[in-house]
């Protein structure tokens, strides 16, 4: 049960969030002149991966804002939360 | 006073007597006392049998980490409880407990039988045996299994009793109440933090508190004697909480913990007045100390399983602490200098001990202390076996060799009552492992000892791998200090007096003349694990800790293995011939000790177990006999049966009177969002597969929404109540998704977009008639409105009023009939439904529930969300291509609707499928095929929705079959238990396909 920082309400407990998966994925402007292959490359293809994550996380049970947080999914250590379009934190 | 209570402390008051029950049999002890302190006051060593081959056993320890002494309690009653640790569980008057696994006595235990065909049960017997022949599995090892497994009888009634849960944060929680709890936490409060120790025992101290030696001393006074000071002095700082009974759970990341209160487990059934019994402290801190102590180590050689075969530093705490003696002709089997307190102990109250020492030698205080006092010692000696049926008394000796890899010379036969066992001590790291935190391994004790990178817990005392006196008390200080930032405290200068060790030997299993096979050298006493077995699973190849682990069962009984992991390890490295450093541990996982089910739901239970949804008219529905469905938390009428009517009775009543004069149903429930913005119009284009733009103010439309797969993901009617203004509907149970899923697209895909949205739903109420008459029971509830089909079209919405409450009319229809829905402020949702039945009183007008409503709906082939789609089904699958836009460029879902997977023409289709036998109604869910004949049969779908329509007086069903889309008019088979239902493909929609009614 982690602590999460949310960008407008400050630290609150786990449970209030939900988590969205990997971020920075960006829905395709022109989904129509995509192949097959590219498509589903968007639509299915997560990383998921051990060690430092970039993922969407919604305080659900708060401001009900999305934001995106960086998280190392081996121990769980948050090393950044920032706001949606915000630019990620480069290290 | 019976003849073990040797000792009088101040611990067990000898003033207050408490009569007990155990296995049937009275008995008394002291307030004070455990249930184990008790039955070993009254010489009672057998407590129970073991798990796998049924042998005696008896009290081992004084803790947690008992193995053996688990007993039922309360048994025959609705408090009954399993698995509960005679050490653990404090005396109360009237206490009943019963030995478990066994039958049908502790003292004759037909299962011990087991025990002499052990040599045919070896580890993995279980899987090895009863593979075979495949038919016996059901009949004859299932059962046989299902009696002889499990320990306890798990209770069969409903707990009556109430648990809590509790919500803390502080600046430092202290886990452990020992002597380095107690000064983390006096170092803690003074400098101003807000500290909780919480301690799983009744009382504070550890066992330093009945510490009277001569050779432990601080500041001039015996330890214990000095610890008592303290603890007066620590009750008394006020940022202190001290809660005792409590045991630490579980440490989760971010300094997360759960703690387990016991509030009323102490007390008397009759005292405990329906209070709370458990409180599950839910704790958040800032800084987390550990001081969880250190558990000993039993040693492992033949036969070291016998009753009154104990752990050493508890035949100690029995006698110091309740002031009892465990036998009046102790052996002490040791490699340390630790159970040398307990002969001096023993030796001082003139009970007789002798010292069995693996080691070659050793001359520190306390060893120098036993012998000035006559303790017979037998250095570089081993145990070979035990003797005594049900309780221990005589075992046999011999010398060690050089290397201690073999026994050398005579064997030394000596009686006693008891054997105190001492194999070293083993830091308890699971609070510091759960955390995430790892380990490092100390070769000169062989210990796994924290290694600390987490800025936000520390490890002191024992656990932290500190076990003498001076090390625990001057690290603890100097580690609180620098956690804590703290400068100076009153432990800086105190006078430590303190025996220190000066040789060490460790062996983790003990050599033996006898052959190893014929060894029983128990390492897990609950499951019955011995040396043996851990040897034969690493022969049949298994290397991993973790393998050997679950093939031996090693640690998986309900004490975790905090006795036997160490060894289990010690065994797999000596004999695999690798360092155990480098074999690691098994995981140690949460909860440390079992929680019970009441405290991990607290008063989640009943009707708290979840919400339940009401809506406004929900009074109304009681008062005329509805039968109520879940839907998501919302209760909703199910129908309204008149006298004894039947689910079955009740629905052909609602159904045909809805479509020949009205019917009226409580769609409250329907998810409801409000939609504002400049760009709403843009939004919903997006959202749903059909075109919006151009729908008028004033006008409905039906809408489907896909999830980016292509898949059907949530239907409704959308109205638009001005240029920028739409009122949407969803499905009830979709109501909650659908509004984040249109949030999350709104905020990361489209922020540019000027929407907001508005769950309105619990705002209004909503009253939907339908039927031929409907028009008429409106006019008579707004007499000043045309409702003439020009005026007020089908599709269309319109303000009105009620006793000047103003209300939205929408002529909308989810029955094929001519219908209305009314929406109002949910304060005026009953009176607004009494006007309607009122008003429709000269029609008939007949409330239906949600099982008419599926009815009416599958008449005329409309889907429900959820029922006839399971989130793999596209509109094309549905047959409702004529809702998906070829104009829009783009919709969410789009293009995944012609990936090569959704533009199969094979997959599953939605159709309409009729009986041969007009009567027979399918089962929902029931499989379809289409040729019985080709095995494997092929199955092509499955009945979404089906029922008896009473207006076609017929049977009728949707399904999803392969193909569907091209078989109208084919013969398919529904095949049930009993028989094969003949049924033909339709088309979906079975009434009115013209849809005259809807302008009746």
């Amino acid at each position: 049960m982690f602590l999460i920082n949310c960008p407008y309400c400050g630290e609150r407990d786990q449970s209030e969030f939900s988590c969205g998966g990997e971020a920075h994925i960006v829905r395709p402007k022109q989904p129509t002149e995509l192949s097959d292959d590219q498509w589903a490359e968007y639509l299915f293809m997560r990383k998921n991966i051990k060690g430092v994550q970039f993922e969407r996380w919604n305080h659900a049970h708060g401001c009900r804002k999305w934001f995106n947080m960086v998280r190392d999914t081996s121990n769980d250590k948050i090393h950044a939360v920032y706001k949606m379009g915000e630019k990620p934190p480069v290290e | 006073m019976t003849k073990y209570r040797v000792n009088k402390t101040k611990h067990v008051d000898q003033t207050k007597t408490v009569s007990f029950d155990f296995d049937g049999k009275s008995y008394h002890g002291f307030e004070g006392d455990t249930l184990a302190s008790a039955l070993l006051s009254n010489g009672v060593h057998l407590v129970g049998r073991s798990f796998k081959y049924h042998r005696p056993r008896g009290i081992m320890s004084c803790g947690s980490e008992e193995p053996n002494a688990i007993c039922q309690i309360n048994e025959d009653t609705d408090l009954t409880e399993p698995n509960v640790r005679a050490t653990e569980i404090e005396l109360y008057e009237g206490l009943k407990a019963s030995s478990q696994n066994c039958w049908p006595s502790v003292n004759f235990d037909i299962g011990g039988i087991n025990n002499f065909i052990s040599p045919f049960i070896p580890a993995g017997f279980y899987y090895k045996t009863f593979m075979w022949p495949k038919s016996f599995w059901k009949k004859i090892y299932e059962p046989l299994i299902r009696w002889s497994a499990g320990l306890g009888k798990s209770p069969t009634k409903p707990d009556p009793e109430l648990y809590d849960h509790k919500h803390v944060h502080c600046d430092v929680l202290i886990i452990g109440g020992g002597i380095s709890g107690i000064i983390a936490s006096k170092i803690a409060a003074k400098n101003n933090f807000k500290t909780i120790l919480i301690e799983d025992k009744n009382i504070l101290g550890g066992s330093t508190i009945f510490q009277k030696n001569e050779n432990y001393k601080i500041n001039d006074k015996y330890s214990g004697e000095w610890l008592n000071e303290e603890i007066a002095e620590l009750k008394k700082l006020d940022k202190l909480i001290i809660k005792t009974r409590t045991s630490l759970a579980a440490y989760h990341s971010y300094n997360y913990l759960l703690a387990k209160e016991n509030i009323s487990d102490h007390l008397p059934l009759d005292k405990r007045n329906g209070g709370i019994r458990q409180r599950l402290w839910k704790i958040r801190a800032d800084k987390v100390i550990v001081a969880t102590g250190a558990i000993e180590r039993p040693l492992i050689f033949n036969n070291n399983d016998r009753p009154g075969i104990m752990l050493s530093n508890s035949v100690k705490k029995y006698l110091d602490f309740y002031g009892v003696s465990c036998g009046f002709n102790n052996v002490i089997f040791t490699n340390n200098d630790s159970a040398y307190e307990t002969a001096v102990s023993l030796k001082e109250k003139g009970i007789s001990v002798e010292i069995i020492d693996i080691r070659k030698k050793s001359n520190s205080e306390i060893v120098k202390n036993a012998e000035q006092l006559g303790v017979k010692i037998y250095w570089n000696s081993t145990v070979v076996n035990t003797f005594g049926l049900r309780k221990i008394n005589s075992i046999e000796i011999m010398n060690l060799s050089e290397d201690g890899s073999n026994v050398v010379g005579d064997k030394n036969r000596i009686n006693c009552d008891c054997l105190a066992l001492s194999g070293g001590w083993t830091p308890m790291v699971h609070m510091h492992t759960q955390s995430g935190g790892k380990l490092d391994f100390r070769e000169i004790d062989q210990t796994f000892i924290p290694n600390e990178i987490n800025k936000n817990h520390i490890n002191v005392g024992s656990c932290n791998g500190d076990f003498e006196l001076e090390e625990i008390i001057n690290n603890t200080n100097k580690k609180v200090k620098n956690f804590l930032k703290v400068s100076e405290t009153e432990f800086d200068n105190i006078s430590i007096l303190n025996s220190k060790e000066l040789d060490k030997r460790n062996l983790w299993l003990l050599p033996n003349y006898i052959s190893e096979g014929k060894c029983k050298s128990f390492i897990d006493f609950q499951n019955d694990s011995t040396a043996k077995d851990i040897k034969l699973a690493l022969r049949e190849g298994f290397k991993s800790i973790e393998h050997v682990k679950r093939y031996t069962t090693t640690g998986m009984a309900t004490d975790q293995g905090k006795l036997s992991n160490m060894h289990a390890l010690g065994i797999i490295a000596d004999t695999a011939g690798v360092k155990m450093g480098t074999l690691g541990t098994t995981t140690f996982r949460p909860p440390f000790t079992p929680l019970t089910f009441g405290s991990i739901v607290g008063r989640s239970v009943g009707k708290f177990f979840d919400i339940i949804r009401k809506t406004s008219i929900h009074e109304w529905h009681i008062q005329n006999n509805a039968k109520f469905e879940n839907v998501g938390q919302w209760k909703r009428p199910w129908y309204y049966p008149i006298n004894d009517e039947g689910l079955h009775d009740a629905v052909q009543r609602e159904s045909k009177a809805a479509r020949d004069s009205a019917g009226i149903l409580d769609a409250s429930t329907l998810g409801k969002i409000d939609i504002q913005g400049t760009d709403a119009s843009e939004f919903l284009n997006r959202v749903y597969t059909n075109a919006w733009s151009k729908l008028e103010i004033g006008k409905c439309r039906y809408g489907l929404m896909l999830n980016e797969d292509g898949m059907v993901y949530d239907d409704g009617v959308t109205t638009r109540l001005g240029e920028n203004h739409y009122l949407m509907t969803t499905t009830t149970g979709g109501a909650a998704n659908v509004l984040s899923k249109l949030e999350d697209y709104l905020q990361t895909e489209w922020p540019e977009l000027d929407v907001y949205l508005t769950s309105v739903t619990d705002h209004y109420s909503t009253a939907s008639i339908c039927g031929p008459n409907s028009k008429k029971i409106l006019t008579k509830i707004f007499p000043d409105k045309d409702f003439s089909d020009d005026a007020f079209p089908h599709m269309s919405y319109q303000n009105g009023k009620i006793d000047e409450i103003n209300c939205r009319i929408m002529r909308i229809s989810f029955t094929g009939e001519l219908s209305y829905e009314i929406n109002i402020e949910s304060k005026y949702g009953k009176s607004l439904w009494e006007k309607c039945i009122e008003a429709g009183k000269d029609f008939k007008i007949t409330p239906y529930g949600t099982e008419t409503m599926h009815l009416l709906r599958a008449e005329k082939g409309f889907i429900i969300v959820g029922q006839d789609t399971d989130g793999t089904m596209t509109p094309i699958d549905l047959q409702m291509d004529w809702i998906v836009s070829k104009k829009k460029y783009d919709f969410i879902g789009k293009r995944s609707l012609y990936r090569s997977d959704t533009i199969r023409e094979d997959r599953k289709q939605l159709v309409g499928l009729l009986t041969d036998d007009p009567n027979e109604v399918l089962e929902e869910g029931a499989q379809i095929v289409s040729d019985m004949k080709k095995k494997p049969i092929e199955m092509i779908g499955h009945v979404t929705s089906s029922y008896f329509s009473p207006n076609l007086n017929k049977s009728i069903a949707l399904a999803v079959v392969k193909s569907g889309k091209k078989m109208s008019g084919q013969k398919l088979i529904v095949p049930m238990e009993n028989k094969n239902i003949n049924v033909t493909v339709s088309d979906s929609v079975f009434l009115d396909k013209e849809n005259k009614r809807i302008n009746a």
